[in-house]
Formats: C-alpha cells, sequence, structure tokens
C-alpha cells in the first residue's frame, strides 16, 4: 500500500489512511465542531425547505398539510438539536417516510372507500359547474362569425366586433351590442374606437382569463344570444342549454324546461331520475361496501374466485420454496462443483421483470405455435391458457419459475446460518441425512424463513401482474354472463368490477381493497401467531 | 487530528451549496406566486402533453407558436395509453395540461367527467374530414382539433396475387391458388379474438354495434348488434373457424410474421404495418375490406388529436395554438409524416394520398368507415364481445346464434346496469 500524506501533517509514526480515517470517525463520533456545522446546516435546509412548502401549501389554502409540514420540521429540529434522545434521532426519518409513503396511502384509499370518486364524480361541485356551462355553450346555428378586436377603457373590457356585412358595433359584458361609426378600419375590419385602447395579442393574453369569461349581448332580448370568443381575435354567437342558478342550485335546460337540482347525490338530478353528467365527489358512507358485497357481477363468482385466491397463493408460497429449499440444499452441498456459475443462472428469473416474463410465457403457451407445444411436446395441441384447469396449472408453472429464485436465495442464506456443529452433533448420534434435515435444518430454516413466507403469501395473494399478463383472468365461461374467468383472482376480479366498461369506480375500488387487505391482515396476523412457536426452538 | 484544509473545502462546499439552495427556494417563491392567472408572465404559457411519436414534430410547431405569439409551450412527453387517466385525475386540481393528445374513443369518459372544454373551429371547420369531426363530437359539441384518421384494410403481397379481391369468398380462393401456407391472416387473441379487426365482416352482415341518431351520433338506447345480421355473422364466424380461415391462435404478431414472411397474400391491418412490409421489401396494395356478407365491410376509424382543457386557465392561446397550428396544413403533414396516419385535414390528406399509394389505399377504405363509438356503453359491449367470438371461431358454446343471443342479453344487461 501506498501512503499519501497531507504535508503538513506528517505524523511521526506513518499511520495509515485507514487508521487515519478511524481516528477522524472516532472523533466526528465524539462531537467535533463540524458536524455540529453540517448538522446546522441540514437542518437550515429542511427547515428552508418546510417553510417553502408551508407557503405554496396556504397560497393554495390547503391549511392542514401546511401546519403538518411545519410541525414535522419543528419535531425534527426538536430531536435533533438537543442532547439525548437517540432513539428518535434514529428512528424519525424512517418514521417521517412510512408516514407519507404507506400510512397516508392507506388512509386516503381508506377516505377514497367511502366516496363516490370515479368516472361522472371527478371534481367538486365548482368544475362539474364549470364543465357544464362549457359544454351547454352551443353556437347559434347559421349564425355569422364576427371579427373581433378587444378594446380597454379605464381596465373596462369590450367587444369590438365586425359582422360579415362590414357593420361595426361595440358592447360589453352585460351591454348589449350598439353600432359605433368612428372606428378606425383596416382591411374591412376594425381595430381601434377613439378612446379606447386597442388590446394586443400579448395583452390578450395576459387577460385571457377574463375574457374567454366574458359574454357579450347581442342584443337586449336574451334569445339572440351571446358573442363569446374562443381564441380573441373572432367571436361567435351562442346561447346556452343550461342555465344556472346559483342562489337556489339548479340547473335549468332552457330547451326542455327541465329542471335538474342538487339532492345529494353528487350530481344534478330532475324528478324523473335522470342526472346530468359531470357530477361531483361526495361522501357516501357505507355504499361501496354494501355495493361490494351486493353487486351481481361479483356476488355470483365470488366464491369461487376466493377459493382461487387461496389456492393459488398457497400452491405459490409452497412450490417455490419446495423448490428453492431443494435447490439451495443441493447448491450447499461442499461436494458440488462450480457452484457460483449454476447460483448466478438461478438467479436470472429474479432478474427479468415478472410482467416481461408473463407474457414470454404467454407466448410459449400458445397452442399451436407455442415454444412448448412446438419444440418441447412434438406438435402436441396442448391448451395451455385456454382449458380452465391447465390454465390454473399454467400459472401455478409460470409463478414457480418466477418465484423459486428468491426462496433459493433466502434458503442458502439460511442454511449458511445454521451451524455446522449441531449438524456434525447429529450425525455422531447416527442420524441420517433425512433425519438431520427434517429435525435439525428444516425447524432452524423455518425460523429465519417463515415471516418470509408469510410476506410471500400475501404477496401472492395480490399478485395483479402475473395473472393479468398471462391469461388476463381467462378462460371465461361465457355462458356464466359474468366478467369473471376461471384464473381471476380477488384483485383482478376487482380490477375488472371497477375499471373494465372504460368507467373507473375509485370508490369502489378502494373499498375491495379494503376488503381484501382485512383477509390478507387476518390470515397474517394467525400465522405470524403461530410461527412465534418455532422461535421458542432457538 | 486537526482540520485540515480539505475538510475546510469540503463545508465550505457544503455551505455555498446550502446557501445556492436557500437562495433558490427563496427566489422561486415569487414565481409561484403567479397562479392567479392575472399576472402576464404566468399566463404567457401553455402546457401541451403528447406522446413520444409526436413530440418533436410539436416541438416545431410551439418553437413556431412561441416566436408568433411570444407565448410559451411547455411540452410534457407521456405514454399514450396512461394520458387519458392522468388526465382526468390531474384537471380538476387545476394544475393540469392546457392541451392533451388523445384518441376520439375517450370522449365519452372525458366528457363525462367534465375536463374537457368544446373548440369553436369557426369557418375553418369544412377543412377538416367529416369523420373527424363527427368522430370529434360529443353531444353535438366539438372537442378538440383532430389531426388523423386510421383504419384498418386489406394488405395485399401482389407478388403472389395480382388482383384485388371482390368479397371473402373470392380472397380465400385466390388466397389457396396462391399455394401460401395460409390464405388470410388477421391478428387474433387467444381469450378475446379481435373484434375491432372482425368488425367489418360483421357489418358486412349488417349487424353494427349502435344504431346511430340523425346526426350520425350513437345511440346507446338502440344496441343493435344483437339482430338477425348479427346471428348470421356468428354462424359465419364459427364456418370460417371450422374452415382454419380463422384461427385463434394466430396472434396479431404472428400474423405480422407470416406475412412478412410471404406466408400468405392477404393481412388484414391497419397503416401501423405497413411500414414493416415495404421495409422487407414485399410490394404490397392496401385493397377495401372485402364483404362477407353481402353488404359494406365497414371498419371502425380510429381518429386522434388533441383536446382542450376545461380546467385550462389559458383558453384563449391555447385556441389559438390549437386551431391555427395543430390544425395547420403544415403540422398535419409533418404528423403524418411521423406517424403515417392519414392527416385530418382535408388538404394535408389530398396532398399525403396523392404521393403515397399505401396512404390512398387506407384512406379509400376509410371513406367507408364509421368512428368506433366513444359513447361510455361502449365499455360494456368489449366486455363480452371478444370472447363470444373466440368462442364461436372455436366451435365451443353450442348454437352459434344462442350465443350470440346470450351475449347481446349480456351487453344490454351490463349497460343498464
Amino acid at each position: 500500500m501506498t501512503l499519501t500524506q497531507d504535508p503538513e501533517h506528517a505524523a511521526p509514526e506513518q499511520a495509515t489512511r485507514g487508521q487515519r480515517r478511524a481516528t477522524r470517525i472516532a472523533e466526528a463520533a465524539g462531537g467535533g465542531w463540524g458536524l455540529v456545522l453540517l448538522k446546522i446546516v441540514l437542518l437550515g435546509l429542511i427547515l428552508a425547505f418546510a417553510v417553502f412548502a408551508a407557503l405554496v401549501l396556504i397560497r393554495t389554502d390547503q391549511w392542514v398539510p401546511a401546519i403538518l409540514v411545519v410541525a414535522v420540521a419543528l419535531l425534527a429540529v426538536w430531536v435533533y438539536t438537543g442532547r439525548g434522545r437517540l432513539p428518535a434521532k434514529y428512528l424519525m426519518p424512517g418514521l417521517v417516510f412510512l408516514f407519507v409513503f404507506q400510512v397516508f396511502a392507506a388512509l386516503y384509499t381508506g377516505y377514497v372507500a367511502f366516496t363516490n370518486y370515479g368516472t361522472g364524480h371527478n371534481a367538486d361541485k365548482d368544475s362539474a359547474v364549470n364543465a357544464l356551462m362549457l359544454s351547454a355553450q352551443e353556437r347559434v346555428p347559421d349564425s355569422a362569425a364576427y371579427e373581433l378586436t378587444i378594446v380597454d377603457q379605464l381596465g373596462e373590457l369590450s367587444f369590438l366586433v365586425t359582422d360579415p356585412d362590414g357593420d361595426v358595433q361595440l358592447g360589453g359584458e352585460e351591454r348589449p351590442l350598439e353600432d359605433v361609426s368612428d372606428a378606425e378600419m383596416k382591411n374591412g375590419k376594425a381595430v381601434g374606437l377613439s378612446g379606447y385602447t386597442t388590446l394586443k395579442f400579448g395583452d390578450i393574453v395576459a387577460q385571457q382569463a377574463k375574457i374567454a369569461d366574458m359574454s357579450v349581448p347581442i342584443s337586449s332580448d336574451p334569445n339572440d344570444g351571446v358573442l363569446r370568443t374562443p381564441d380573441g381575435s373572432s367571436a361567435y354567437a351562442y346561447t346556452s342549454k343550461l342555465v344556472y342558478d346559483e342562489a337556489a342550485g339548479t340547473m335549468t335546460d332552457t330547451r326542455s324546461g327541465a329542471v335538474y337540482s342538487d339532492i345529494g347525490t353528487g350530481a344534478f338530478t330532475a324528478d324523473d331520475g335522470t342526472e346530468l353528467k359531470p357530477g361531483w365527489q361526495i361522501t357516501v358512507g357505507f355504499d361501496n361496501f354494501t355495493r361490494a358485497f351486493t353487486e351481481e357481477s361479483i356476488r355470483d363468482p365470488f366464491l369461487q374466485v376466493l377459493v382461487w385466491t387461496f389456492v393459488f397463493a398457497i400452491l405459490s408460497v409452497l412450490t417455490c420454496f419446495a423448490l428453492g429449499l431443494f435447490l439451495a440444499i443441493v447448491f450447499n452441498d461442499p461436494r458440488m462443483k462450480s457452484k457460483k456459475y449454476y447460483r448466478v443462472l438461478m438467479i436470472l428469473p429474479y432478474a427479468f421483470p415478472g410482467f416481461l416474463s408473463a407474457l414470454v410465457w404467454a407466448g410459449m403457451m400458445n397452442q399451436e405455435f407455442g415454444f412448448l407445444n412446438v419444440v418441447l411436446f412434438g406438435g402436441a395441441d396442448i391448451p395451455w391458457l385456454t382449458n380452465e384447469w391447465l390454465a390454473k396449472f399454467s400459472i401455478i408453472l409460470v409463478n414457480l419459475w418466477l418465484g423459486f429464485p428468491y426462496m433459493f436465495l433466502i434458503c442458502t442464506g439460511a442454511l449458511q446460518s445454521i451451524p455446522e456443529d449441531v449438524q456434525e452433533a447429529a450425525k455422531v448420534d447416527g442420524a441420517s441425512a433425512w433425519q438431520v434435515f427434517r429435525a435439525i435444518k428444516l425447524p432452524l430454516l423455518l425460523v429465519a424463513v417463515a415471516p418470509l413466507l408469510i410476506s410471500s403469501f400475501a404477496f401472492n395473494f395480490n399478485n395483479f401482474s402475473l395473472i393479468y399478463m398471462l391469461t388476463g383472468g381467462g378462460p371465461r365461461d361465457i355462458t356464466a354472463g359474468v366478467n369473471v374467468g376461471a384464473t381471476d383472482i380477488l384483485i383482478t376480479m376487482v380490477y375488472k368490477v371497477a375499471f373494465v366498461g372504460s368507467t373507473s369506480d375509485y370508490g369502489l375500488a378502494s373499498a375491495f381493497s379494503i376488503i381484501i387487505f382485512i383477509l390478507v391482515a387476518t390470515i397474517s396476523v394467525i400465522a405470524f401467531r403461530r410461527t412465534k412457536a418455532l422461535e421458542d426452538l432457538n | 487530528m486537526k482540520v485540515t484544509k480539505r475538510s475546510i473545502l469540503a463545508f465550505s462546499a457544503i455551505a455555498v451549496t446550502s446557501a445556492l439552495a436557500l437562495a433558490g427556494c427563496a427566489s422561486s417563491t415569487p414565481s409561484s406566486d403567479d397562479k392567479g392567472g392575472d399576472d402576464a408572465a404566468f399566463s404567457g404559457q401553455i402546457t401541451v402533453w403528447v406522446d413520444a411519436d409526436r413530440a418533436d414534430v410539436m416541438k416545431d410547431a410551439a418553437k413556431e407558436f412561441t416566436d408568433d405569439t411570444g407565448v410559451k409551450v411547455s411540452l410534457v412527453q407521456k405514454e399514450f395509453g396512461e394520458i387519458r387517466d392522468q388526465f382526468v385525475q390531474q384537471a380538476p386540481t387545476g394544475k393540469g395540461p392546457d392541451v392533451v393528445v388523445g384518441a376520439h374513443d375517450w370522449l365519452g369518459i372525458l366528457v363525462d367527467n367534465g375536463v374537457v372544454a368544446p373548440v369553436e373551429l369557426g369557418d375553418r371547420s369544412d377543412e377538416f374530414q367529416q369523420i373527424a369531426l363527427d368522430a370529434f363530437s360529443y353531444d353535438g359539441q366539438l372537442y378538440g382539433v383532430p389531426y388523423a384518421i386510421e383504419n384498418i384494410g386489406l394488405m395485399r403481397n401482389t407478388d403472389l396475387v395480382s388482383e384485388a379481391p371482390t368479397d371473402f369468398a373470392d380472397m380465400v380462393a385466390k388466397g389457396k391458388a396462391a399455394g401460401t401456407d395460409y390464405a388470410f391472416l388477421v391478428g387474433l387473441d387467444p381469450e378475446q379474438a379481435d373484434p375491432y379487426h372482425l368488425y367489418p365482416f360483421q357489418t358486412s352482415f349488417g349487424a353494427p354495434v349502435f344504431g346511430q341518431n340523425s346526426d350520425g351520433s350513437y345511440n346507446a338506447d338502440d344496441l343493435q348488434i344483437g339482430n338477425d345480421g348479427g346471428k348470421e355473422f356468428a354462424a359465419w364466424l364459427g364456418e370460417q373457424g371450422k374452415a382454419g380461415i380463422l384461427n385463434t391462435n394466430i396472434t396479431g404478431d404472428l400474423a405480422k410474421e407470416n406475412f412478412l414472411a410471404g406466408k400468405s397474400p392477404f393481412f388484414l391491418t391497419g397503416p401501423w404495418n405497413a411500414p414493416a412490409a415495404t421495409e422487407k421489401g414485399l410490394n404490397i396494395a392496401i385493397d377495401p375490406i372485402p364483404s362477407a356478407g353481402g353488404e359494406d365491410a365497414q371498419p371502425f376509424a380510429g381518429v386522434q388529436g388533441f383536446f382542450l382543457s376545461a380546467e385550462s386557465k389559458n383558453k384563449l392561446a391555447a385556441n389559438e395554438f390549437l386551431l391555427n397550428y395543430v390544425g395547420s396544413e403544415k403540422v398535419q403533414t409533418a404528423l403524418y409524416e411521423v406517424g403515417g396516419r392519414a392527416p385530418a385535414l382535408t388538404a394535408a390528406f389530398d396532398a399525403a394520398v396523392k404521393n403515397d399509394p399505401i396512404t390512398a389505399g387506407f384512406g379509400e377504405v376509410g371513406a367507408n368507415a364509421v368512428p368506433m363509438p366513444s359513447i361510455p356503453e361502449m365499455g360494456a359491449v368489449w366486455q363480452f364481445w371478444g370472447v363470444t367470438e373466440t368462442a364461436l371461431i372455436n366451435g365451443k358454446g353450442g348454437d352459434p346464434a344462442a350465443l350470440w343471443d346470450k351475449m347481446t342479453a349480456d351487453v344490454q344487461g351490463a349497460i343498464s346496469k
């Protein structure tokens, strides 16, 4: 090793770089002034960011998040400035991120489950009214296009319009059009008026929100319609299909005279029950949960799907674990040569993205042209993905291929941590290889991997991408009349119920995910309780 | 050990960086102040969502727009398939885009969610192809400016078969006479068949999905799919499946591969597969889709375009951009050149057709096409349509007419739910 030294610090005895670094770290851990400075800078950054974020949030009227951000930042300052509070110092970052990315997402899902958020109920009432009024503007049939110049007088905007006959008129918000004679003309278009400033394109863009909202009555008779401009350079005559009465909170259809009112269902509803779309988001209590159990398209196939979900999740864990463990034992044997290379090969399936593998497998399992049938089975006609039972088998097979490397990895790790002397002692006592495995290795191994098996179960319970990419839940029994297939698991069924049919129902989907969460959580808790018994082995 | 020069440097670097970061925060505060929309500096910008293929052309159009008007355009590149849902979710926050690229069959969802605003073409409406305007209309209002029309046609390998077929039987006969592995190819899915590609055959039996109102829009209350023509089509699917002409194991990829390898003279596909065929050196022509049931074989037309957000605070600038830049012949032609889809602007379309027989071929088929329904009820149809076709082609599920009736009842049930 070559020694490099700072010239001004030529130590009498030549300390190695590593030693010096160790000393430095030790000093820093003792609380050098450098560390204090670093701490101040970092905390300053956090505070600055929090103030910035809070300002942005307050400006958009989001008071609760703003207060939370500031509170968390102050808490961080308090935790890291004082002496002691060591556990909090270590836990704080993790807890904050846990809250932001896990707890908040879960709580928000819970909130959405009690709303009607979905297609047709996408935003708040103001947005819905805005959208309804926008689409209600209909151009008066066969009406002319007016050439438009926008003029300004003491901050009040007016439309200076030239109709196709060359007549020039001026009007503004609630000021019907009136003829003007002294307009400045250019190429047959009025471009200016004395006493008024003509707005240039830049000015128009600067005030576009205001201009886009302007409606200039064509005459004192409201039935003639109003002039509006989509682009600031031309104006068209519109009448509105709907009239919004803000005080009464009702929409009136000007043609049929039907009155739509807000009756608390999240949409303007007429007496005969017809709704105007879009509506808006409201909370609906337990409606989504009631629907989850009464919805016909889900109630009927529910039991079948539930059973298959359990079968799939349990078999996936068992097959992957069995194969992974077997391979781990084989590759852990000291007599095995070139283990390294085999191990790399074993991990390959784990290295590909799961959904990609699923797609490739879907191609390989094509009944007529797939690799499996054509090459491995010599042109056989096996309906891997289109027969109800074979499709289930194929799903488990592909998941085995995808999942065993993970089990192989954790089993290898766990096996290597089992002390050799225990095994040797057993051998000396005359135990057979099977007995050693059954009575010593497996229980010790399970202590380490049982929690991972439970998490693997929870993962497979919701293994959406595999099912979706490989079979799409099919094959379907078309005589059943529901959009649920033989390999659909709960989560894919929920997806179909909530999102297929091109409309999205986030409220219902959230309610379902909560139900699934309760299922998985219950099973996991029971399973964890039981694995506690294993820990007594140690 | 004392403090070295190096550590002083490191700390001063951190200090400087953090000071800069703080300064950055401070200076960025007022600029985000402008969200009120009254400030000229902020209003002078529109946000446009485009997909990767369209991005380059839009960059040029945006630059021109900025040079002409001084209004900045912020182009945000998105995955096409994700644009619809992200737009629906983001528009209500008020921070969504002003303009988004999209397909016409999203309209039902977009309108029901109240996220798109009508666009007034004014006297320019005659300059666009009627089918494009029909497709971009919903409830009598035009939402957005279309730029391209896309439909399938019958791709023929002219080295294998020299003449266009007159009807489906003639095509099969010609295909068989060519002596290739397959008489005719169309990509299907083993589970969902492909109602989109099979639709022209269905319409040739006189069975559209929905009836149409007088203004050309689809009437969700008038489900036509289960009429007598539909049942004939169901029986026909079974016959073709039995004869091996239609095969649900030939997926889109396999069909393309086989056609490129010269294993079939006919391939029912869209313009997206034309470049691969010409690159491969195949001599191809685009023929009208042969009728199987005697009536016109009308494929679905898909129309792409740009929508205007209902929540846009910059409607005038966005409108100007849509109408006079996206809707200009130059941009429409440029978009055609990168995408290969026929332009929606008639002038650009005519120029494209003149220069390219393949576009002309698809355009000719497209003259006969009908817009894919954009009403939300269409979702209920897709749900049951493909699996039933698969069962029919594979001869499963018993009597074809009964199966088709069952599907119609299921669709009706899902619509009225």
